[in-house]
Formats: C-alpha cells, sequence, structure tokens
C-alpha cells in the first residue's frame, strides 16, 4: 500500500483524515455546505462534529463532487466544501471537467488520498502506484489543484480557495485508519437536515 | 396517470392523424408554431420552474438540447456520464434548484446503483427523460438486450415510469409527472418512445 506514498509527485506528509475534517470545520463561519463522499469520508465528518448543512453519502459511490456541484449551482453565495476518497474520485473522474467546464467559484474539492479502499480491507487501488491525483484534476481542466504539504499548508490552501477566482482542489495524502465515528445511516433524515441546512426548508 | 400509461400497445398512436406518419419517421424537427414533443419538454419544464438540466446526449435528443442551450432560462450542460449528472440535480435540489436529466437508454441502464443508494432512499424528486433506443426498428441488437433491462429495473424498486407514445397526450403527461415528483418526492422516468420523437432509424 504505501509503495503509492513512496513516488516523488506525492513528497508530501502522510497527515489524518479525521485531524483534517476537524480542521475544515474549525474554519467555517458561515455555513458553508460540506458533502462527505461513501464510506470513511463522511465517517469523519460525522465524527467531526454534526452541522445542518453537513450531507452525508450512504451510497452512490464517487458522486460527492457532482453532488456538490449541483449546491454550488443552486447557491452560488454560499461556499461549498466536497471531501472524497481516492478510491471514489476513480470512479467519476469525468466529473471534475464538467466541473472545470461550469468553474463554479464557491466549491473546493478535497481528496483523501490512502491509495486502498480502506473500508473494505485495505486493497490498493489500480491508480495507487502510478496515478497521482493532482495532475489528474489539473489535466482536466482545474487549474487550481495542489497537493497539502502537510496540515498548516492545509489550512493555507483552505482559507486561500474561499476568496479564489474558480473552483479549488486539494490532495491531502491520508493514513490507512478507518473512520473515527459512524454516520447515523438515516437518508431520509440527513436529506430533510441538510435542506433546512440549505435554508430551503422549514422544519414541520 | 395509469391512463395514460397503458397506450403502449401498437397500432394505438396510428389512429392519430395530427402528429406523424406511420413508418418511423420523426416530422416535425424545429420548434416551429406547430406542436413538438421537444417543445412540449422545454415548456412543461419552464412552467415546473426547472432550470438545471444536465444530459448525456442522444441523436433523438439533439433539437431538444439544442432549443435548451438557446434558451438563457436553463442553465443545461454535458456531463460525462449519467451517474454524474444524477448527483448534479440531486444536489441542486437539496439547495433549492429544480432539475431534470437527459440520456438514453443505455445511459439509464448505468443507474441503477445510484436509483437505489441515492434517489430513491433519500426521497429526492429526480426527473428523467430517456430516449427509448432498442425497440420498434432497432438495428443494433446490443441496444435492444439494453433497453429490456430498464423496465425490470424501474419496476424493481418501484419507480414511476411512463412511455410517451402519443403527442397530443405528452404534456399532460409530462406537467403531472414532474408535479407528481416533487409533491411526493420521488424520482420519475418519462420514456420517450420512438412512436413519439420518430427514433433512431438503420440509416442515420
Amino acid at each position: 500500500m504505501n509503495s503509492a506514498n513512496d513516488t516523488p509527485a506525492r513528497n508530501t506528509k502522510v497527515m489524518n483524515r479525521f485531524d483534517l475534517t476537524s480542521r475544515l470545520i474549525a474554519k467555517l463561519k458561515n455555513e458553508e455546505a460540506v458533502i462527505g463522499g461513501i464510506g470513511n469520508t463522511n465517517f469523519d465528518l460525522w465524527a467531526a462534529g454534526h452541522r445542518p448543512q453537513n450531507f452525508y453519502m450512504l451510497g452512490s459511490m464517487g458522486l460527492a463532487f457532482p453532488i456538490a456541484l449541483g449546491v454550488a449551482l443552486a447557491q452560488p453565495n454560499r461556499r461549498v466544501f466536497a471531501l472524497e476518497g481516492d478510491g471514489s474520485l476513480l470512479m467519476q473522474l469525468g466529473s471534475l471537467s464538467t466541473i472545470a467546464t461550469l468553474a463554479p467559484k464557491n466549491l473546493t474539492m478535497i481528496v483523501m488520498d490512502n491509495g486502498i479502499y480502506q473500508i473494505t480491507g485495505a486493497q490498493p487501488t489500480p491508480a495507487a502506484a502510478v496515478a497521482d491525483i493532482v495532475a489528474i484534476a489539473v489535466a482536466s481542466g482545474l487549474a487550481n489543484s495542489a497537493w497539502a504539504a502537510d496540515e498548516e499548508d492545509f489550512e493555507r490552501l483552505i482559507e486561500q480557495s474561499m476568496s479564489a477566482a474558480g473552483p479549488a482542489l486539494i490532495g491531502v495524502r491520508i493514513d490507512d485508519k478507518p473512520g473515527v465515528g459512524t454516520t447515523r445511516r438515516d437518508p431520509v433524515q440527513i436529506r430533510e437536515r441538510f435542506m433546512h441546512g440549505m435554508g430551503v426548508r422549514e422544519p414541520l | 396517470m395509469a391512463v395514460a400509461e397503458e397506450k403502449t400497445s401498437p397500432g394505438t398512436s396510428e389512429k392519430s392523424t395530427s402528429e406523424k406518419s406511420t413508418s418511423g419517421r420523426s416530422t416535425s424537427e424545429s420548434s416551429t408554431s406547430e406542436k413538438s414533443w421537444h417543445g412540449v419538454v422545454l415548456q412543461s419544464l419552464k412552467r415546473n420552474d426547472i432550470r438545471l438540466v444536465p444530459y448525456v446526449p442522444d441523436r433523438v435528443l439533439t433539437t431538444l438540447i439544442r432549443n435548451l442551450h438557446a434558451d438563457p432560462f436553463f442553465t443545461t450542460f454535458p456531463a460525462a456520464r449519467e451517474e454524474e449528472a444524477v448527483g448534479i440535480v440531486s444536489g441542486a435540489w437539496m439547495a433549492g434548484m429544480r432539475g431534470a436529466v437527459l440520456m438514453q437508454t443505455s445511459g439509464f441502464a448505468t443507474l441503477a446503483n445510484v436509483l437505489a443508494s441515492l434517489a430513491v432512499p433519500y426521497q429526492i424528486p429526480l426527473i428523467m427523460f430517456v430516449s427509448e433506443r432498442g425497440t420498434l426498428g432497432e438495428f443494433n441488437y446490443g441496444q435492444s438486450l439494453v433497453c429490456r433491462t430498464m423496465r425490470p429495473v424501474l419496476d424493481s424498486l418501484a419507480m414511476e415510469h411512463h412511455t410517451a407514445t402519443r403527442l397530443d397526450e405528452f404534456e399532460f403527461i409530462v406537467d403531472r409527472s414532474i408535479k407528481q415528483a416533487i409533491a411526493t418526492q420521488a424520482p420519475v422516468a418519462l420514456i420517450l418512445s420512438p412512436l413519439l420523437t420518430g427514433g433512431k432509424v438503420f440509416d442515420k
């Protein structure tokens, strides 16, 4: 697995998903939307502290960025973050080009890259040893894409993305730890709470 | 609804004198003063404030897609996969913007996972227009097999779907189905039969 992390293109610190997610959440002061991809990605979003503006995917692997794009298009004045795993993103690489074409200013994408399908038994992804997710993003038209060198750099890139002129993508190398919490698997409530958080619904 | 749904048997549309010849050739290609199926789709989307229309193209949908692009009311663009388009309109709906997805039969066949893990369990009123390939003069065996998977998938999830064959009832089907999807927070598939659109024929 770790052969993935030894390639020169990824000369960055190996960080932790829960720690990075918590750092992101701590920065949010304006009811920013956060879309958490399938599995550990949204488990750690849940564990970092539930907010009504969080959306947790319980399936539909690969759709965190497309869902976030939809939110960003619907509410151009709200900042939208999307958290996705590297294995999930491999399922929808085409969405990077769609996002680059539409170029919403209010979308920040974060790729949690451990090179493995952690939740299914830590098997390496087909890309692990050979591909560079940030390079793929750049080649897909997302010019504002970068690896975070360490936690401080991650926070700096988050800040930077909030005033960027176009969509931003941040790649982070993470360890092979599972998620810290487990999202409550209640899709209707997740969706309804999120719609309250987005200000488009009132509670009953 | 039930009445409108059961008009799929051969011959029912041949009694209609207004819409087209019976040989499978489409008649009205442009949106002139004469009512066209694609004009009905566009106007029904507008009437129901459906602004976001991602698509994976199909020959039959060409005029509709062109007219959507030409109308500033709509945000319409190609997605790389139908799943991606479903994610985009799902996110947009949760943030207050209505959408619909255009695709072909073979594109629908890629959707079982996201219908079963996103649209249905989260109760998202996903509106799909599916141009029907694989029947009534299909020339590609693979397309005809793919087509046979569509209704069993829809039925297995107890999803609302209608096959539109006649122009005179098309507006009723489209408008009512959109309203029902939104009111009941349930997805709907509107299948555009070659009887309605002319389909794609051998020499194209």
